[in-house]
């Protein structure tokens, strides 16, 4: 019988080798602060929740030229503060974790650049700009799409499409983006 | 010689809610003013149907609103460019957070009211605390309902008169019962929604306390707490804080974390409330060992994250978090420690006191406040 006060993460199996942790996958979902999709946020918390991924939405933080790069960001901390928080509300309705980031460059593709470079993902979402709507650059897309490597997901979301009406709905089951376009890389 | 126009007097008129009574209070001075001589005019006002509103407004000469067309739709929106050419010497202006349709001079309202300052002319406005950027996070998660329009802080902040209307959660629900607020189809689904007693229990708290740390910034001599929080980039660029520089009367805040996510919600926590008190943040990690590589990832995201948000990351290595804790509040002059909710504990564990036990005991007259696990929430909820 297993001692009452032993914990189940610690109990070793029958043949006396504790299993080696499995890691779970991670989905890099990275965005800029006024460019957040919702629907694109959805699409990627559908994604790890079916696959039982942790999520990682990087706040892309772009600094200005005459302020060093590891300088401070009080404007843009409020706005990144807000928008975390806001993504892991919505991540807990659908019962997924986060593991946040925020990740500073010169330009938004540059801080993109290096949040790649930094994090362990297997997969990438990602909102592209469509006229109106909320998302990256079709430049910085193609860039993405061109250099990092992992399996990318490029949505394109609709117009009206604003994080912070979230809370007034459920969690949206059966609406999905508008395009959703799935791009392998080996 | 400087010809530039003395700036406006912006009085604001802060409500917890909805049908407190702040527009009937702005026209009613705005009224007192007429009398007493001065050219008022209403730059803006919204009656949102209400009879006592519209009353109240009879004899105030309103400037006619402007059109904009918006995808097929035509929008009245406040008529800049009519106030300035009126030029009144106070202007009544409605719903400072509004965001106003695309095509007119600016995203936001609160613009519009500078420039109206900025034209030498005294404005009253009015807003809802639940619109102030700063807050409108911790009371989505009081309420449960997240405000779309906000405005920053700073404009409370350089308001040069703020005032409270404050009533009673009860009273504020018999003047919605009785139809001063909303008309009869909305009234049953707004005392059931948001309007509930905790609801409005916990706005009024967050009104008074805003009201009240806005009289402490200003009261501090020194002049470094009332200036607004360092994100409040008026030339619309980003400043390097001087760490060295106190803002605080004697503020200053511990978070306690480990190198797991959930530590980024405590640092989050922290530096909105550092941000409110206008204190410096520490962050501390007690590690018991050198971190492991898991650790080491996760660190560096804390370390990323302390750094934009002007926080100091703090590794020390010890057994005891409470030992190491009074230790680094005491060097730095902690008055305020944030812990995360507490694991579960083994039954060995159950035998001590808890981490908040032993903080409150070894950190008298130090603050303690727990931070709550949302993923625990949720499921609670679920």
């Amino acid at each position: 019988m297993k001692a009452p006060w032993r914990s189940t993460e610690s109990a070793v199996p029958a043949g006396g080798r504790a299993k080696a942790p499995v890691q779970a996958p991670r989905i890099l979902f990275p965005f800029i602060a006024p460019a957040l999709s919702r629907r694109a946020l959805d699409a990627a918390l559908r994604l790890a929740r079916a696959e039982g991924a942790v999520l990682i939405p990087a706040f892309l933080a772009p600094v200005p030229r005459w302020l060093p790069l590891d300088c401070p960001l009080p404007r843009q901390a409020g706005a990144a503060v807000a928008t975390q928080e806001a993504i892991e509300q919505r991540a807990a309705q659908f019962g997924v974790t986060v593991d946040a980031r925020l990740e500073r460059g010169r330009t938004p593709r540059h801080a993109l650049m290096r949040a790649i470079e930094c994090e362990r993902y297997d997969r990438i979402v990602i909102a592209a700009a469509a006229p109106g709507a909320r998302g990256f650059h079709p430049d910085d897309v193609a860039w993405l799409l061109a250099h990092a490597p992992g399996e990318i997901v490029v949505v394109r979301p609709d117009q009206e499409d604003d994080l912070v009406e979230l809370d007034d709905e459920p969690p949206a089951e059966t609406r999905g983006p508008t395009v959703a376009v799935p791009v392998a890389f080996s | 010689m400087n010809d530039a126009p003395r700036r406006g007097h912006h009085k604001v008129f802060l409500g917890m809610a909805a049908g407190v009574g702040k527009t009937y209070r702005m026209l009613q001075e705005g009224k007192a003013e007429l009398e007493a001589g001065r050219d008022v005019v209403i730059g803006y006002l919204e009656p949102h149907g209400r009879a006592e509103t519209t009353a109240q407004a009879a004899g105030l000469e309103i400037v006619p609103r402007r059109e904009v067309v918006y995808r097929d739709t035509v929008l009245a929106e406040m008529d800049l460019e009519g106030i300035l050419r009126r030029a009144p010497e106070l202007c009544l202006i409605d719903e400072l957070a509004h965001t106003n349709a695309p095509g007119v001079e600016h995203a936001k309202r609160y613009e519009d009211v500078e420039a109206v300052l900025d034209a030498g002319i005294d404005v009253f406005s009015t807003v809802n605390v639940q619109h102030l950027e700063s807050l409108s996070d911790e009371i989505a998660d009081l309420t449960g309902t997240r405000v779309r329009e906000t405005l920053p802080d700073r404009v409370l902040a350089d308001a040069s008169e703020v005032m409270l209307l404050d009533i009673t959660p009860e009273a504020l629900r018999e003047r919605l019962r009785n139809g001063k607020v909303y008309p009869a189809e909305r009234i049953e689904t707004a005392l059931a929604n948001f309007f509930t007693p905790e609801n409005l229990t916990a706005l009024r708290e967050v009104s008074l306390r805003q009201v009240a740390e806005g009289i402490e910034a200003r009261r501090n001599p020194r002049g470094a707490v009332a200036e607004p929080p360092p994100d409040e980039a008026r030339s619309g660029s980003e400043r390097v804080l001087d760490s060295a520089v106190p803002w605080a009367i004697g503020e200053r805040l511990l978070a306690l974390v480990t190198p797991k996510p959930a530590s980024q919600r405590i640092v989050r926590r922290a530096w909105r409330s550092a941000q409110r008190l206008g204190a410096e943040l520490d962050v501390l990690w007690v590690a018991g060992d050198d971190p492991d590589p898991e650790q080491s990832e996760q660190l560096a995201a804390l370390r990323k994250l302390c750094s934009v948000l002007g926080a100091h990351l703090l590794i020390e290595y010890g057994d005891d978090v409470a030992a190491v804790a009074q230790r680094v509040a005491r060097e730095r002059g902690t008055t305020y420690v944030l812990i995360g909710t507490p694991g579960p504990r083994s039954m060995w564990q159950r035998t001590r006191p808890t981490l908040p036990d032993r903080l409150l005991r070894v950190l008298p007259g130090v603050d303690l406040r727990i931070v709550a696990d949302r993923s625990r929430r949720e499921e609670d909820t679920r």
